[in-house]
């Protein structure tokens, strides 16, 4: 495969944008016959737009794809298909009850005199198995398969068609590693055949592990195309996040308190983890003491933080608070155990929409107390009106409900709400995501002086210079797992990421 | 100044701006009975009980009444409850059984039906908040059951009962009133007393609102879904021990017929969002009050019962339409793109 081969698939110039954004603009993408492509990027990077503008879901603004050197433009998926593009999406799209031959047929089901024809249903379907080396019971319903066989269906129903390009968006991520391993062979073995197999996944491990290739994005923007082979990790680190690893850029970190590592020890987690979440963290949360967890999206950042506040219960290991094991089980648990949770999807785990600024404040206090010890309106109103001055939220008045405040006095609302607990371990998922500068300045601020008043936090941020300039204890977790602490003053941008790219090996 | 903070209480009171529509329902069709139905608006003072048709109407619409302001919380949880008209079927055969073939006095056979129904009522809760069963579906099947428990304590017949006590609750007058209108304004008054005086309200909004956010709060979820099911059942208990006082009889495969749709219509049309969150009991009472007096007015027109559905569909898909705010934004756009055409 060398660089003079024309490329299979080739992306030139694209933009598209949507009301306010400019998801792409001018991406190229080069994919050639016989190998395995990565597409990176964070958040907001673009991956998914350009995706769904491959596959005909979005038409695109400008430029031109081909795909064997004809001019392209799907208007559907069931063009792109019929082209040769080929997608299996993130969540195995497939139909659970259905069998497995109707669904690698489903929607191109060989009809005569309109009756489908179930015999040459069932033999089409072993024949795409059989190209997969499966030998499955083609008519077994999906759902009796376990979760990776039905990946491996939906690859199956994929190239049943006569695909030349094949995208696979997070094909991993609910899977544990021997059916990562089994995917992977599948997928060389079908880049052995000449496909041109495009992969987008957070794993840095397997985007090493499998690729040829890797295509960066950063917020809509080609960075560039690079062998795998030939950049190093803390490079791809670099160019997904923006910045020069080796800029030396340690952020002002907070000095280390001599006397932080004497604080007690608020929550302690012990090799716990959940399936598909996070696996065998080890953390220790102290009063005083703000600790970020660092780590690229698809880390375990958040699965962590719901498996602390009883989310999604911790299934292997041990949480224990004041040094004892507690089982927590449900959010209610872990509120009664002095734990507050602001999520970072404040639209649908945040915010109660049409309830007032007052009742959103008060809310987790009063599910603390029962509904039947109702708090009287004067102490509502005095609560509301005394963190509205406090952490200077703009609203019209207490009673104004939540949904018609700006993003960040939102968030203030629901800090407040968890400050009127007065809890002993605060989790702030992303606590500025989508915050304008000035109240993200205040939040900061505000996160210091609860740490300062002995409140433990946890802090978790996709922009390491916000763990950097808060955090006097940083945890970086790098696929589901936690691969570094730091300390103090070895806090810096650069040193997160070497450990968010080496795992356990020499920081280089 | 004051009559505009006065008039603002009064309308989130009543459910919001969205209320003033429901209202002028009202006021279109009670103008529309003062023109064309004749006395209408007699009453009349007879033996201490005041008679005419509006307070026939009230009597008449109680029993939707007391199940609308069960619904109103089921529905403000983001739910709907399909089984209340079985249920008022399962509370009349059981106070019927008590009182006839049980030999119970009514002061045991009516507590008897209440809990029963409640229960039975809460199993719908049970299936939607535990078992994460679709509303909808959950209380189909309660609602199918239902109907056949009933059948099954009545084996199949109409049980006639001849029982003071019932025949007071059904058709019995206090302080003037039909006795019906007491009960409601009772319900009404325990139901604002364990919304507003309690945290149960502000746990249902917030449940109908954002259950997920609303379980990050600790709220209990389950709880609340399984408590509002439950009181939903004991709203159609006393509904259904009111049309079995009404008629003298436990008609198990009649009584409560089709009157689920009345009491979701006369939540919806109260201002009361299907999807759940704020709720508004006065809201709820109003709007059963306009679906009354609709079947009142369409009676007196002469309208044939087999037909009446039909206006009565048509009054409330526009009463429903002039809530909506998409629908008034539109109207709002109409008027507007009217405008430079008049002044051209």
């Amino acid at each position: 495969m060398s660089d003079s081969d024309p490329a299979l698939l080739s992306l030139r110039g694209i933009d598209k944008s949507f009301p306010g954004v400019k998801a792409l603009q001018d991406v190229a993408l080069r994919l050639r016959a016989g190998e395995v492509h990565a597409l990176m990027g964070e958040n907001g990077a673009g991956k998914s737009t350009l995706i769904k503008v491959l596959t005909g879901l979005y038409p695109r603004d400008a430029g031109s794809m081909r795909l064997a050197g004809q001019e392209i433009s799907p208007a559907s998926p069931r063009q792109a298909e019929a082209l040769g593009i080929s997608t299996v999406y993130q969540e195995v799209n497939l139909i659970p009850a259905l069998s497995v031959a109707e669904n690698i047929c489903l929607g191109r089901e060989p009809v005569k005199w309109g009756c489908i024809q179930w015999h040459q249903v069932r033999q089409r379907a072993v024949k795409a198995l059989q190209r997969l080396g499966l030998q499955l019971d083609v008519t077994a319903r999906l759902d009796t398969l376990p979760l990776a066989l039905q990946q491996m269906v939906a690859i199956a129903r994929a190239l049943e068609i006569d695909a030349k390009v094949l995208v696979l968006d997070e094909p991993t991520s609910s899977l544990d590693e021997g059916e990562v391993e089994a995917l992977f062979s599948l997928l060389r073995r079908l880049r052995g055949e000449g496909l041109g197999i495009l992969l987008v996944t957070h794993f840095l491990d397997q985007v090493y592990a499998i690729s040829d290739r890797i295509t960066v994005l950063r917020n809509g923007r080609l960075v560039g195309e690079f062998l795998t082979a030939e950049l190093p990790r803390l490079k791809l680190i670099g160019q997904m996040l923006g910045r020069e690893p080796d800029a030396g850029q340690a952020a002002a970190a907070p000095s280390t308190d001599l006397t932080q590592v004497s604080r007690p020890v608020i929550l302690e987690t012990k090799a716990a983890g959940f399936r598909g979440g996070i696996q065998q963290l080890d953390l220790s949360l102290r009063a005083g003491q703000i600790t970020g967890l660092a780590g690229l999206l698809g880390s375990g950042r958040t699965e962590t933080a719901r498996m602390l506040f009883g989310i999604d219960p911790a299934t292997t290991g041990s949480i224990e608070i004041d040094g004892v094991a507690v089982p927590l089980d449900s959010p209610k648990a872990a509120i009664a155990r002095g734990l507050a949770f602001c999520s970072e999807d404040r639209k649908r785990e945040g915010i109660i929409p049409h309830l007032s600024v007052r009742e959103n404040l008060i809310l987790a206090m009063q599910a603390g107390r029962g509904p039947w010890k109702k708090a009287p309106l004067a102490q509502q109103t005095e609560l509301a009106q005394r963190y509205i001055a406090t952490l200077g939220i703009k609203t019209p008045s207490p009673e104004t409900p939540i949904r018609n405040l700006s993003g960040g006095n939102q968030q203030k609302v629901l800090l407040a709400r968890w400050l009127v607990m007065q809890p002993r371990l605060l989790i702030l998922d992303e606590p500025t995501r989508g915050i304008d500068v000035g109240a993200r300045a205040e939040i900061d601020r505000l996160i210091a002086q609860l740490s300062a008043d002995g409140m433990a936090v946890l802090l978790i941020s996709s922009e390491l210079e916000e763990i950097v300039a808060n955090s006097q204890s940083v945890t970086v977790l790098r696929d589901r797992r936690a691969v570094g602490h730091l300390q103090g003053s070895t806090i810096s941008v650069a040193e997160i990421m070497k450990w968010i790219a080496h795992s356990g090996e020499e920081a280089a | 100044m004051k009559t505009d903070s006065a008039w603002k209480a009064i309308s989130t009171w009543f459910g919001g701006g969205s209320i003033i529509w429901t209202l002028l329902g009202l006021a279109l069709l009670l103008l529309v009975d003062a023109v064309w139905v004749k006395d209408f608006f007699t009453l009349e003072w007879r033996d201490g009980h005041l008679y005419g048709t509006p307070v026939d109407i009230l009597h008449q619409g109680s029993k939707v009444m007391l199940l609308a302001l069960g619904m109103t919380l089921v529905i403000a949880t983001g739910g709907v409850d399909l089984s209340v008209g079985s249920l008022m079927a399962v509370a009349g055969a059981i106070a019927a059984w008590a009182l006839t073939a049980g030999g119970m006095s009514a002061a045991s056979a009516l507590p008897l039906a209440l809990l029963v129904t409640t229960l039975i009522g809460s199993l719908s809760g049970l299936l939607v908040a535990v078992l994460g069963v679709q509303p909808i579906v959950a209380t189909l099947v309660v609602m199918v059951a239902g109907r056949g428990i009933a059948m099954l304590v009545t084996g199949g017949q109409i049980l006639t009962l001849q029982d003071p006590t019932l025949r007071f609750i059904g058709g019995g007058y206090f302080l003037g009133l039909p006795f019906t209108v007491t009960l409601v304004v009772a319900l009404l008054a325990l139901t604002l007393f364990l919304t507003r005086r309690t945290a149960f309200g502000l746990f249902i909004e917030a449940t109908g609102d954002n259950e997920t956010a609303s379980r990050f709060c600790g709220v209990p979820v389950r709880l609340v879904k399984v408590l509002v099911y439950a009181f939903s059942g004991f709203c159609a208990a006393l509904a259904g021990i009111v049309a079995t006082g009404n008629i003298h009889a436990a008609d198990s495969a009649r009584v409560g017929e089709m009157m689920e749709l009345d009491a979701i219509f006369a939540v919806v049309v109260g201002g009361t969002a299907l999807t759940g969150g704020r709720f508004h009991l006065l809201g709820s009472l109003l709007g059963a009050l306009l679906i009354q007096t609709l079947t009142t007015t369409m009676y007196n027109l002469g309208v044939p019962p087999t037909v009446a559905p039909v206006p009565k569909a048509v009054v409330i898909v526009l009463v429903c339409l002039l809530q909506s705010p998409v629908f008034q934004a539109r109207l709002r756009t109409w008027k507007k793109a009217k405008t430079p055409e008049v002044t051209a």
